[in-house]
């Protein structure tokens, strides 16, 4: 079947549509789906990332939008066009090099940006010790809720300890730099 | 004494999946618990971007390390692209595989501890993706397992990690912690009763992600659910099972006021919906697979509403999983047009329920 407004290229978005009770299908290519800013929602299924990053694009301009796909991944060479395109990064890098595009977008998916789990070894103590500070906090907001203001008390010296202990690091690792 | 793993693909074809065993707290409506942690190396690219030698490397050294791990010392390892289609299919309706890994076409792997609870998949959409599977509802317990094996490989591989958001994956809907948390659940009365919508709704609400087990798109067979945390940024793991664990405690009482009332006000028609599923599963000639799901959801009901002379949930459990096509198929040992399928698939359903029967002693 050919595209019901070219007429050139196969139709592969089918749509249906309803108005006045009454129901039509339309059959189209991408390209003029694209051209119409008709966006098939069974290509909506397939990613979800892909769907979040048009909802952003969305709000720039063509020649943001062209500035942006062209960013690429030092490391393994992607382009940001790319993975808006499969919703898949390309390397450990490519979240260093598309930081300012994806930070708005992992807060969209996740709402938020901060990562407050568990560390590998060899991440630096520093943030093994910050993080472990965020989780007593957590603890400490949880005693509260419970009332147990005694266990309450004893994280909170804990947390005092260990956020003198960072800023004696950080002022030493200043102190060398 | 420690397990055995299996040495290879017909001694675990011929091991039950210990999630099938309908142990563990409320096996009568938790089937299983299961947690996933995503892992990539730092200076490889994602799998999909990854050349086959780059694949092969991460093959060779994931399953290396983890081989020198405790966890997974002993382990069995099955090379994806020297298993046969048939038996990739077994793995993953055995829910140890993805149907990503299930393709086979490069070099992947899977990695199966000695406790079967535990594995590990190499190269699917991470390159590592750990695995606890364990029966019935124990998210700590699962975790347990996860972390402790996440921890023994740490410090032989160098996982792709930033400060501000954590571990790095392929898909950024799994960066930070890179955990799946979820819950097999079976929900027979609140869908008998349309309060289902309502409850999935709700669930939604709190940033947790539900979706039918089995079927397509909208439709839900088995009324059998998945529940899993939505988010892994800006969350530990433990708040993200927490909150996992609390709602799957609310959903569960839900579930069980349902199960009252509807005992209470339609006990007879309950019970007749029950037994009529067990008749046909007891003497069918010819049978679908997904009609074999939603009678097991009327007979599991029937057990957990203490309905005398049932059938145990493992058996329940395990005709789920063994009459899927490539369970089905490697057992009967060759391939079956889907006709034929129906009616072997008829003769073990009929076949299992007699020695049930036999076991118990009952004749229902």
């Amino acid at each position: 079947m050919l595209c019901q407004i070219c007429g050139k290229n196969p139709a592969t978005v089918h749509f249906t549509e309803i108005h006045d009770n009454h129901m039509s299908e339309i059959h189209v290519c991408e390209r003029c789906a694209e051209e119409k800013g008709m966006h098939a929602s069974a290509q909506q299924h397939k990613f979800e990332i892909a769907d979040l990053l048009a909802g952003m694009v969305d709000s720039m301009t063509q020649t943001d939008e062209e500035r942006v796909g062209h960013v690429q991944c030092p490391r393994c060479g992607m382009l940001y066009s790319s993975f808006k395109e499969t919703g898949r990064l390309g390397c450990a890098e490519c979240y260093a090099a598309f930081q300012f595009q994806l930070r708005p977008l992992l807060r969209r998916i996740h709402g938020d940006t901060r990562h407050r789990g568990k560390t590998p070894t060899r991440g630096s103590a520093g943030a093994a010790r910050t993080r472990q500070i965020q989780r007593l906090h957590d603890d400490l907001r949880r005693a509260v809720e419970r009332e147990d203001f005694e266990k309450a008390a004893t994280i909170r010296d804990e947390i005092r300890t260990l956020e003198a202990e960072l800023q004696a690091e950080r002022a030493g690792a200043e102190g060398r730099s | 004494m420690s397990p055995l793993a299996p040495r290879d693909m017909d001694e675990l074809f011929a091991s039950p999946s210990p999630w099938l065993l309908g142990e563990g707290p409320h096996a009568e409506m938790v089937l299983s618990t299961r947690i996933r942690l995503a892992r990539n190396l730092d200076d490889v690219p994602f799998t999909h971007r990854a050349r086959e030698e780059q694949l092969m490397g991460v093959l060779a050294s994931v399953s290396a390390a983890a081989q020198g791990s405790k966890s997974f010392a002993d382990g069995l390892l099955l090379r994806m692209n020297e298993v046969a289609p048939l038996d990739r299919q077994v793995l993953v309706e055995r829910h140890l595989v993805s149907h990503e890994l299930g393709d086979g076409a490069r070099p992947r792997g899977i990695l199966i501890a000695p406790d079967a609870r535990l594995s590990l998949m190499i190269n699917e959409e991470d390159h590592l993706r750990l695995q606890a599977l364990t029966p019935g509802f124990q998210l700590a317990e699962a975790w347990a397992l996860a972390d402790g094996a996440d921890d023994e490989l740490d410090p032989a591989l160098e996982f792709a990690f930033n400060d501000e958001i954590g571990y790095l994956t392929s898909c950024p809907t799994n960066a930070g912690t890179g955990l799946r948390a979820s819950v097999l659940i079976h929900l027979p009365a609140l869908v008998l009763l349309e309060e289902i919508q309502r409850v999935l709704k709700s669930i939604m609400q709190v940033g947790l992600n539900v979706r039918g087990l089995y079927g397509e798109h909208s439709e839900v067979m088995g009324n059998l659910f998945q529940i899993s945390n939505q988010t892994t940024l800006g969350r530990s793991e433990r708040d993200s099972i927490e909150s996992l664990e609390r709602v799957t405690r609310q959903i569960i009482e839900t579930e069980e006021r349902a199960r009252e009332r509807m005992m209470r006000d339609a006990r007879v028609q309950i019970e007749d919906k029950v037994w009529r599923a067990y008749g046909t599963l007891r003497y069918c000639r010819s049978i679908h697979a997904r009609e074999v799901i939603n009678l097991c959801s009327a007979v599991r009901l029937g057990v957990a509403m203490d309905v005398p002379a049932l059938c145990p949930l493992r058996v329940l459990n395990e005709l789920l999983v063994l009459t899927q096509p490539a369970h089905l198929q490697r057992m009967h040992g060759s391939e079956l047009a889907p006709a034929d399928r129906n009616i072997v698939r008829a003769g073990f359903v009929r076949e299992r329920l007699a020695a049930a029967e036999r076991e118990s002693g009952v004749n229902p």
